[in-house]
């Protein structure tokens, strides 16, 4: 089931939910003001998707990644991810569940600086409470994978952006996660190092990762399956990987 | 795996603490100070005390000890040559030895001024003169010879028994055993020799003090000779001044006798005598008191190395806050990839007694090392508890926990999202 995910855009079946959003609302109260961050968010984000998260500044981006990746709580509405019902798991269940089946990836790749790479990669496993057989293993492949097999006791200092934000790649997928989240994961990049990490993201949507992207940037944007747009916490436009194809086809 | 990820815990800490490494150190020398200062006072402390406690125990603690002393009002320095007459006198002895309960033993003693000296040597000990008892309730260790006997009492002998360090001033060559020594215008056969008071070695005489020597004769022989009128020669003018008995050490049976001894002692000699030209040294109540003195001097030791270790914990509280602070984002991280509360208040918690506790074994070696040195240059005792030091460390380790515990706290509560949007 999980690796013969079919390829994007031939989807004859629906594939299962990981993330169904209902009714999110996040307020946030600044003095006797409150922000709507997110206002009614409904959506449905399905097993083996690749989207990338649009939208101006402010418009509620990093509030539904966060909520998504469970740092952080609605105010209102229904979050299941995985089949739980979020608000019903109290803070050491959220913590574990985050660290299993979530992986997350940073703007500013937040590695450990006392850390080295191996021990940046098993970072996750760490707080689980079980240490899966062959972890050790597992972390060396994925260093290899992305191509720090040579570097694995270099600390983050020692490595550029683009390599430190390959382990942070690498230290998201150490847990085999549901659901991978990543914030402007190439802002901070230089284009031809963000074609790369980008690069790798096609790889894992191929082997049928299921990934959200947030970015402000058309050009990432356009490499991702599907395109969500938010304008004032609430969606703007959805656009399905096979009319946007089209699109492609047309503007070349 | 319990163990191994609390060892993962403490080598995290290290090297987050080794990232900052003279601040790591500056931080740790509060408790350790605390620490040295703690092992090294109660060593110094504890060997004064164990000294003091010697000293009085060497007076014998079933004994209460009754000394002449001379009324401070008497003596007008010019008047003529007159004789000066104070004292215990034979009568009070008497009374003692006779009617008190609970009396083993009692034993005079006078005392004669006289010189003491062999060839070309000269010293000025204390000469007492005292019945055969003394050895026996002064528990006085015989060194070579005999001491003085019943034999010799009776027969007012012309023998003497020296003191350890007077033996070896006037015959610092040969055993002393069988010589003859002049004391005042007498000769007397040393008989025997009498170890010292204080670990040997440690006090040489001084040939014109009193302290530290002691020559020993029959006090028949001394009443005889010498008489009870002590001359002496001092700048120019005559001091004459009679005393009966200079000491009367008694002995109880028991214990429990002692203190109703000595209450009996002083009510008798505040009647018999019209002024205060006695005391009474009890060393049972010496010993007493030196045990609340310790009491105290360990009370405001505590105290001190209590304030320093609140002040080192305090320091390690400050430093641990900014610490977190300035580490708000690997909180956020640690979090978002699935830490719970209980790891971080861990993660900061160790890292906190690894400081202090780091203090802690450098304040034991420093708290030992004060001491020694302190022995070997200031000629102190000093007596290290094995305790003190385990239990010195084990404070700094209490510092840690209970000085790391607020910023742990403070680290594991911070909300996700805003520690990770943390700059
Ligand atoms: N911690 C916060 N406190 C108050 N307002 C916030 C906070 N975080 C976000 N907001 C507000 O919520 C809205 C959405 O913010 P955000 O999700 O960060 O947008 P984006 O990531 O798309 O730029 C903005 O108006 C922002 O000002
Ligand atoms: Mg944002």
């Amino acid at each position: 089931m999980e690796s013969a995910q079919p390829k994007a855009g031939e989807v004859t079946s629906t594939p299962e939910p990981v993330a169904e959003l209902s009714e999110i609302t996040r307020m946030y109260r600044m003095g006797e003001e409150e922000v709507l961050a997110l206002d009614g968010f409904s959506f449905t984000f399905r097993k083996g998707e690749y989207w990338a998260i649009m939208g101006s500044s402010g418009s509620g981006k990093s509030t539904l990644l966060n909520i998504l990746g469970c740092v952080d709580r609605p105010t209102g509405g229904s979050y299941r991810v995985r089949g739980h019902e979020v608000a019903d798991l109290d803070d050491d269940e959220l913590s574990t569940f985050r660290g299993a089946e979530l992986g997350f990836i940073f703007q500013s790749y937040n590695l450990i600086p006392q850390l080295d790479v191996l021990e940046n990669i098993l970072m996750p496993v760490m707080y689980q409470d079980e240490v899966p057989e062959g972890i050790q293993e597992r972390a060396l492949g994925l260093a290899k994978r992305v191509g720090l097999g040579d570097r694995l006791h270099h600390r983050p200092m020692q490595l550029s952006g683009g390599q430190q934000q390959r382990v942070a790649i690498a230290r998201s997928l150490i847990n085999d996660p549901a659901l991978i989240l990543a914030d402007e994961a190439t802002g901070n990049l230089d284009s031809k190092t963000a074609d790369e990490i980008l690069e790798l993201f096609d790889e894992l949507h191929a082997e049928g990762k299921t990934i959200l992207l947030v970015t402000h940037e058309a050009e990432v944007g356009r490499r991702a399956e599907n395109i969500l747009r938010l304008k004032d916490g609430n969606i703007e436009s959805v656009e399905r990987g096979a009319k946007r194809h089209g699109e492609a086809a047309d503007a070349q | 795996m319990r163990s191994s990820s609390l060892a993962r815990a403490v080598r995290l800490g290290v090297s987050s603490l080794l990232l900052h490494k003279l601040r790591s150190f500056l931080t740790t020398l509060g408790v350790l100070f605390g620490v040295a200062s703690v092992i090294a006072m109660l060593a110094v402390g504890e060997g004064a005390s164990a000294e003091a406690q010697d000293q009085i125990r060497r007076l014998g603690s079933r004994n209460v000890i009754l000394r002449s002393v001379k009324p401070p009002q008497v003596g007008d320095e010019d008047a003529e040559m007159r004789v000066l007459s104070y004292g215990l006198t034979r009568d009070d002895f008497e009374r003692i030895s006779e009617t008190f309960p609970g009396v083993e033993q009692s034993v005079p003693v006078l005392q004669t001024p006289a010189e003491v000296r062999s060839g070309q040597l000269l010293c000025r000990p204390r000469v007492l003169c005292t019945p055969h008892l003394f050895q026996s309730v002064t528990r006085r260790d015989l060194f070579s010879g005999r001491f003085l006997t019943e034999q010799d009492e009776a027969s007012r002998s012309l023998v003497c028994v020296l003191g350890y360090e007077v033996a070896r001033f006037l015959f610092p060559f040969d055993t002393a055993l069988g010589e003859r020594v002049k004391v005042g215008e007498h000769y007397l056969e040393v008989v025997g020799v009498l170890h010292s008071r204080i670990p040997v070695g440690t006090v040489t005489l001084d040939p014109s003090s009193e302290a530290g020597g002691e020559v020993f004769m029959p006090l028949s022989t001394g009443r005889a000779y010498f008489g009870e009128r002590q001359t002496q020669m001092r700048s120019g003018s005559m001091d004459i001044q009679e005393v009966q008995l200079h000491e009367i050490i008694v002995a109880a049976e028991r214990d429990i006798d002692v203190p109703v001894i000595a209450a009996a002692c002083r009510s008798m000699l505040k009647r018999e005598h019209d002024e205060k030209d006695y005391e009474v040294i009890v060393p049972l109540e010496l010993l007493a008191r030196a045990e609340e003195t310790k009491r105290i001097f360990n009370i405001v030791l505590g105290s001190i190395a209590g304030i320093s270790l609140l002040v080192g914990g305090i320091g390690i509280m400050n430093v641990m806050l900014a610490t977190v602070t300035e580490r708000t984002r690997e909180i956020g991280i640690r979090r978002a990839l699935g830490a719970k509360r209980k790891h971080i208040v861990t993660q900061f918690l160790v890292e906190t007694m690894v400081l202090s506790g780091a203090g802690g074994v450098v304040g034991v070696g420093v708290g030992l090392l004060i001491p020694w040195i302190v022995e070997r240059t200031a000629e102190l005792e000093t007596i290290v508890e094995p305790a003190a030091p385990i239990f010195a460390f084990g404070i700094s380790v209490l510092v840690g926990i209970v000085f790391g515990l607020y910023p742990a706290w403070r680290a594991a509560n911070m909300d996700p999202v805003e520690a990770l949007r943390h700059e």
